[in-house]
């Protein structure tokens, strides 16, 4: 069942890693506001949609 | 602060949207005739090259890796741009990239239907094409991480968590799965063996569903439906949270593809519960985006994007319901080997992928080419038949699922089987796959009046090749922590200490239990199992090659009903010799673990070549090549010494003696036939094919005549 193991360690490193990210994440503060984000993603690049606009 | 003026790549987003919509073409149109091989056996056409069980692994790789695989692509393209505010890292690593995964489709379609295949379901592909998937996701890797890293957003946007860990466990899937050992240019034999190989296999496929199909979906979904439906996400919170639970319950869910197989019970059970777990986070993503549309349904009435982005989320809904279902050992006693299952994952595929997808494209293009859609009543045309296709094909499947379940398992009053013959439950539901055909008919329709649709778009449109943009610069200002030593970071919160600590705990539990049990827990071995004979090996990798497994299966469940239809049920020691395992996931015809000594020499040969004369009514496609082509010998000595450095017992040197032992035991059979009035020369490979489907199963079998 030596594979089993395997796995186990390999999905336990996978998991890890995730953690740690999760961590970083934590740590760099990109969690610390959880509203902003999702609404900034609605926002293109102003002098963008003028271009777009002009070029139509 | 000052401005920067960059632009956008589009033309790369494009070209992984033709990708997309060409594949998917070609990937369903091949769906589409696989399923009506079920009903038209002639759809065959007796060649080797058009035959099921080379055909079938053709479909699943082109929808999963060509159609989904370009999709993602697309997605993340054309989002991880403006969501970091950057131009794509390199322009060269995006063209590597869109070549170098085109160039591996096309590779898969020059394999698989020659039958150059590792028998691993979803990871098909032999050794060559394998090292070049890893080198071009790594290419996907560094063109991702290197945008990330030269953003202008500090923020990560929750789609792009799902597009890293998507990147981050593919990779390690890919590589650990694919762990094989070269034979020559095209075969390979798995480096795992039976169990093990069966655990590692699905504990790969379970994720490729997950890491493939799922993640990076979600990822496409927190995009494309806040900017389609213009309206934030419901909860960022929400997307926070399920993000980190999903990917990490996840990984752990594969064996629930193993339930009442040899597999260790705790195994199963381990999978059991965290495949249940997983409905938790599964429905955290579907309700947080389904929410997203609150007060906007309006706009899903009159928008047609919206409408199948609604059902996709709907369609992921229900198939992570299911999941979690199926993974009950008593719900999974009845579904495993049914179509239920290949109804569970078209729902999904269809629904989830299928519908987020054409979403996607009919935004994205008409957004790039800067025009309107070309026509909303066709798109609208889509969207129906494209939903009527999924429920013609998702209910005539379940029901045939349940049904066949059913007759599998039925007693009479005498305690015998009802159904003994298991033709008898395959022609009861030939119906059901003709519906389910014509499901997929309607589906593929619809997508043709997509390509229609966006083609004429994109005729009417003008392209924006380099989207302009500007935004200031990231500057390096959170440095909260000055020189501090990291440790403290540690030492001033409780809950991160104790994270450390159960870190530190859990790898130290590792180091002490895994050598603990790899030395307790080798599966029982038996005396009896012996390696396979050269002939049988040649046999079954001839098995390999056709394809078999897309059909048959080799695991005998502990049930009553299994072992008075079948035999004996199967042991984790008979299978010690099998690189790769093909225990199979389906069972459009019988099981074939015990099929060794059940009929003559004979009845395998005319049955190969024409199933219909030994069963009436078989819709199993006949194999009359294996009847002309000689057995290639070249080959018996590298696939012994291959097998040695796998670990199999054969006696010293035998690679030397091989081809005479083959030489024998092929004669021994040429003569069996001739008895029974076949004259056939004993190279042809059907003499391989006969003797490996003769031993099958034989090892443990108590040789009592009746």
């Amino acid at each position: 069942m030596s594979a089993l193991f395997v796995l186990i360690g390999i999905s336990l490193i996978v998991a890890i890693g995730f953690l740690c990210a999760f961590l970083w994440a934590v740590r760099h503060g990109q969690y610390e506001d959880d509203y902003t984000p999702s609404v900034r993603i609605l926002f293109e690049n102003e002098s963008t949609e003028k271009i777009q606009s002009n070029k139509k | 602060m000052e401005l920067e003026k960059f632009s956008y790549d589009n033309k790369i987003v494009k070209q992984f949207a033709f990708a997309t919509i060409i594949w998917g073409l070609i990937g369903m149109t091949v769906g589409l005739w696989v399923a009506l091989q079920l009903v038209f056996p002639a759809l065959n056409f007796n060649t080797s090259f058009t035959t099921f069980g080379r055909i079938r692994p053709l479909h699943t790789n082109a929808v999963i890796f060509a159609f989904v695989g370009n999709g993602i692509f697309m997605g993340v393209y054309y989002s991880l741009q403006r969501l970091c505010k950057a131009r794509m890292f390199s322009d060269r690593l995006s063209t590597i990239h869109f070549w170098g995964w085109q160039l591996i489709i096309v590779a898969a379609v020059l394999t698989l239907p020659f039958g150059i295949t590792t028998g691993k379901e979803y990871a098909e592909l032999e050794w060559p094409i394998d090292i070049a998937i890893a080198l071009i996701w790594v290419v996907f890797g560094w063109n991702m991480f290197g945008t990330i890293v030269k953003r202008r957003e500090r923020h990560l946007y929750v789609a792009i968590w799902f597009y890293i860990a998507t990147f981050v466990t593919v990779t390690v899937l890919h590589l650990v799965n694919s762990f094989e050992l070269p034979v020559t240019l095209f075969k390979s034999y798995s480096w795992y063996a039976g169990v093990q190989d069966a655990l590692v296999q699905w504990w790969y496929g379970h994720n490729a569903v997950a890491f493939f199909l799922t993640t990076p979906y979600l990822g496409l979904m927190y995009y494309f439906i806040p900017k389609a439906a213009n309206r934030p996400v419901y909860s960022y919170r929400l997307s926070i949270i399920h993000f980190w639970a999903l990917i990490f319950l996840y990984i752990w869910a594969g064996p629930h593809h193993l339930l009442y197989t040899s597999l260790p019970d705790w195994a199963q059970s381990l999978g059991v519960v965290f495949s249940i777990m997983l409905l938790l986070p599964s429905w955290g993503g579907m309700i947080n985006g389904l929410l997203t549309l609150r007060g906007a349904w309006d706009k899903v009435r009159e928008d047609v994007v919206l409408k199948f982005l609604v059902v996709a989320i709907t369609a992921y809904g229900m198939a992570t319901f299911e999941g979690p279902l199926l993974s009950l050992k008593s719900v999974n006693a009845i579904g495993h080997f049914t179509d239920w299952i290949v109804a569970h994952v078209h729902v999904g595929a269809l629904g989830w992928n299928g519908f987020l997808t054409f979403g996607i494209l009919y935004w994205l293009i008409p957004k790039m080419f800067r025009t309107e859609l070309y026509s909303k009543r066709m798109a609208s045309w889509h969207f129906w038949l494209g939903t009527l296709g999924i429920l013609f094909y998702a209910i005539p499947l379940y029901w045939a699922g349940f049904m066949q379940s059913l007759m599998w398992k039925e007693f009479t009053e005498e305690g015998m089987l009802r159904y003994p013959n298991f033709l008898e439950t395959v022609t009861q539901i030939i119906p059901m796959y003709a519906a389910r055909s014509l499901g997929g008919a309607l589906y593929l329709v619809g997508v043709i009046l997509m390509t229609i649709n966006l083609f004429k778009t994109a005729k009417i449109g003008s392209f924006l090749a380099n989207e302009e943009a500007e935004a200031a610069p990231l500057v390096k200002v959170y440095v909260p922590h000055g020189t501090e030593h990291w440790h403290r970071w540690i030492e001033r919160k409780p809950v991160q200490l104790m994270i450390g600590s159960l870190v530190v705990i859990l790898i130290g539990g590792i180091i002490e239990m895994v050598p603990t049990f790899l030395i307790q827990s080798n599966i029982p071995t038996i005396a009896s199992v012996k390696p396979y004979t050269p002939l049988e090996l040649h046999g079954r990798d001839i098995y390999v090659r056709e394809g078999c497994y897309t059909c048959h299966s080799q695991m005998i469940r502990p049930f009553r009903s299994e072992t008075a239809r079948y035999g004996e049920y199967s042991k984790a020691g008979e299978f010690v010799y099998d690189h790769p395992f093909q225990w199979g996931s389906k069972r459009t015809g019988p099981d074939l673990h015990r099929i060794g000594g059940k009929y003559p020499d004979s009845w395998h040969f005319n049955h190969m070549l024409d199933p219909t004369s030994m069963s009436p009514g078989s819709i199993m496609p006949s194999y009359p090549w294996l009847l002309d082509d000689d057995l290639d010998t070249t080959t018996t000595a590298v696939k012994i010494r291959a097998m040695i450095t796998l670990g199999v017992p054969y006696p010293k040197d035998f690679d030397k003696e091989a081809n005479k032992n083959l030489m024998a035991q092929s004669d021994s059979i040429a003569a069996h036939l001739q008895k029974d009035g076949i004259e056939t020369l004993s190279n042809k490979e059907i003499i391989a094919m006969i003797a490996y489907l003769q031993r099958l199963g034989t090892d443990i079998k108590v040789k009592t005549k009746k």
